[in-house]
């Protein structure tokens, strides 16, 4: 790789990333059985707690109403839910020497965290469909041009890349499956309420609201809640989500390349 | 005539803390060769070959394969390389055809020559009617053989494999034999391979090299090293060579590692 001229550098590492996706998306196309129960979760969220949340307007979400605040913000967790245990199915994979074999063939690291990003990124769009259908039954405002159909596919795959890549970077460097369990449970839950999935930052104590700004996940909920919600707006402004989306997956998918050889070892 | 060395490492060591896994380890294999790197578990055979094929950067001295040395250049060495881990490593949530078209890709087979390939590689292994199955279906000795034409699709100069017929039954190793011999013919590859097995060391391998604790003890064709002590199999030059004393019979960890692999395929 390194004494080939930048632009067939990039070409390469552009084909190899799709293959690790196309890897992915075979797998799912042979079982799709996994996207039918991943739609558990966000149905339960959005049918029994956006639901009865809807009902009390205990949470100030100016004049929407809480339900279609609360849409984004579960596509958002479910997205999270999904990348942030990535790392067990790469753990899996050394275990199996799969990644072992990656490693040996002439694909540069950085092309494979990016493969495995994407791959997320394709379970959160089928993710995304599953909360489309959802919220149109459950009768919320969603607004549904293309563009903003756009919008909302970049920051789906953008926010499975941050979150699944900073799995991997933890897979690297437990690379068990019993610790990374323990530490990925640890995880979640905080990214989860310290962010603006289900309430708004400004109804959150300082420190907290120190937590969420730091939190890459409020960035999604906040890019998602004013592109795919009738009369949503974006607090920070997506200009700036979109662009704080890209920088820290960059920097995680930066660091996973560098690691990611610990896992052949 | 000397032939040309493909593969040479120059007192390769690999420390983990205290424990030296490779010590010092010097040896050349010549272009064509099958070579066998014997040994009880634990004396350093897997830790070889993960340095000589880039996965594990070796503590001192230094390793090439076909003149690209492993630590400076391992993307010119993954080039030409292939490998197949101890693990089975084919991928059960797909069709035998996909895991070699992913693999073809993955080593710049050119476009147009991806589905010839990979179904060739089908057929030399002898699993062009279960191309399309998934992999998960497959016995143990067929997932080998499919893993052995996912590492040689991009034709590589030298083929690494770690214990290939560990777990599979003696009609299967057989069958895997016939496999790596058709590939030395046909391709002219080189295999570095590592064995428990004497008997699949006797008819493969050109060469062999027994290590003992990370040292190499001896090394020689077959018929040299059964000369040498006046052996009339191999089990005997490798108790002469290694000893027979216990602690050095593997981890715990080795040996479970070893037993999963063996449930899987069985």
């Amino acid at each position: 790789m390194y004494d080939l001229h930048p632009v067939i550098a990039a070409q390469r590492f552009i084909s190899k990333t799709l293959v690790i996706a196309e890897l992915e998306g075979r797998k799912l196309f042979h079982d799709p059985t996994e996207l039918i129960t991943r739609a558990v979760q966000p149905a339960l969220w959005l049918l029994i707690f956006g639901e009865v949340l809807n009902q009390i307007h205990a949470i100030p979400t100016g004049d929407l109403p809480y339900i279609d605040f609360l849409t984004p913000g579960v596509l958002a967790q479910s997205i999270l839910f999904i990348s942030i245990f990535y790392g067990i199915a790469i753990v899996w994979e050394r275990d199996l020497g799969i990644v072992q074999k990656f490693l040996t063939s002439p694909t540069p690291r950085t092309a494979l965290v990016t493969g495995k990003a994407l791959s997320a990124g394709i379970r959160g769009l089928a993710q995304a469909a599953i909360v489309y259908v959802l919220a149109l039954i459950i009768g919320v405002d969603i607004v549904l041009n293309p563009i903003s159909i756009g919008i909302v596919i970049l920051v789906v795959l953008l926010g499975a890349a941050v979150f699944a890549t900073f799995s991997l970077i933890i897979a690297c460097l437990v690379r068990t499956r019993e610790r990374f369990m323990g530490i990925g449970q640890i995880l979640t839950m905080p990214l989860f309420f310290a962010s603006n999935a289900i309430y708004p930052i400004s109804i959150m104590p300082d420190w907290l609201k120190v937590v969420a700004y730091l939190n890459p996940l409020s960035y999604m909920v906040d890019a998602l809640r004013g592109t795919m919600i009738v009369g949503g707006t974006c607090a920070f402004g997506l200009g700036l989500d979109v662009l704080i989306l890209i920088l820290v997956s960059a920097g995680m998918i930066l660091i996973g390349g560098r690691l990611y050889g610990r896992l052949g070892r | 005539m000397r032939r040309t060395q493909v593969l040479r490492t120059e007192n390769l060591t690999k420390r983990f803390g205290e424990l030296v896994a490779v010590n010092e380890l010097t040896l050349s294999v010549e272009d064509g060769e099958v070579f066998g790197l014997l040994g009880p578990n634990g004396a350093g055979k897997t830790t070889t070959i993960k340095m000589l094929n880039t996965l594990l950067p070796p503590t001192s001295g230094s390793a090439s394969i076909g003149g690209f040395d492993v630590m400076t250049k391992p993307m010119q060495v993954r080039r030409i390389i292939g490998y197949v881990p101890q693990m089975l490593s084919a991928d059960g949530s797909l069709t035998g055809y996909e895991n070699l078209l992913i693999f073809a890709k993955l080593y710049d087979v050119p476009k147009k020559e991806l589905e010839g390939r990979a179904r060739n590689a089908l057929q030399l292994m002898g699993l062009t009617e279960a191309g399309e199955r998934m992999v998960r279906t497959y016995s143990g000795g067929m997932i080998r053989r499919l893993e052995i034409a996912q590492s040689t699709l991009h034709h590589p100069k030298v083929l690494f494999l770690d214990e290939p017929t560990i777990g599979l039954d003696p009609l299967a190793r057989r069958t895997v034999w016939e496999m790596v011999s058709k590939l030395k013919e046909e391709y002219g590859t080189t295999i570095f391979l590592t064995t428990h097995f004497m008997e699949e060391a006797d008819s493969l391998c050109d060469r062999i090299g027994i290590m003992h604790r990370g040292r190499l003890s001896v090394l020689g064709s077959p018929q040299q090293l059964k000369e040498s002590i006046g052996a009339t199999d191999l089990d005997e030059v490798f108790i002469h060579y290694t000893g027979t004393d216990m602690e050095t019979s593997g981890s715990i960890r080795d040996i479970q590692r070893e037993r999963e692999t063996a449930r899987r395929v069985g």
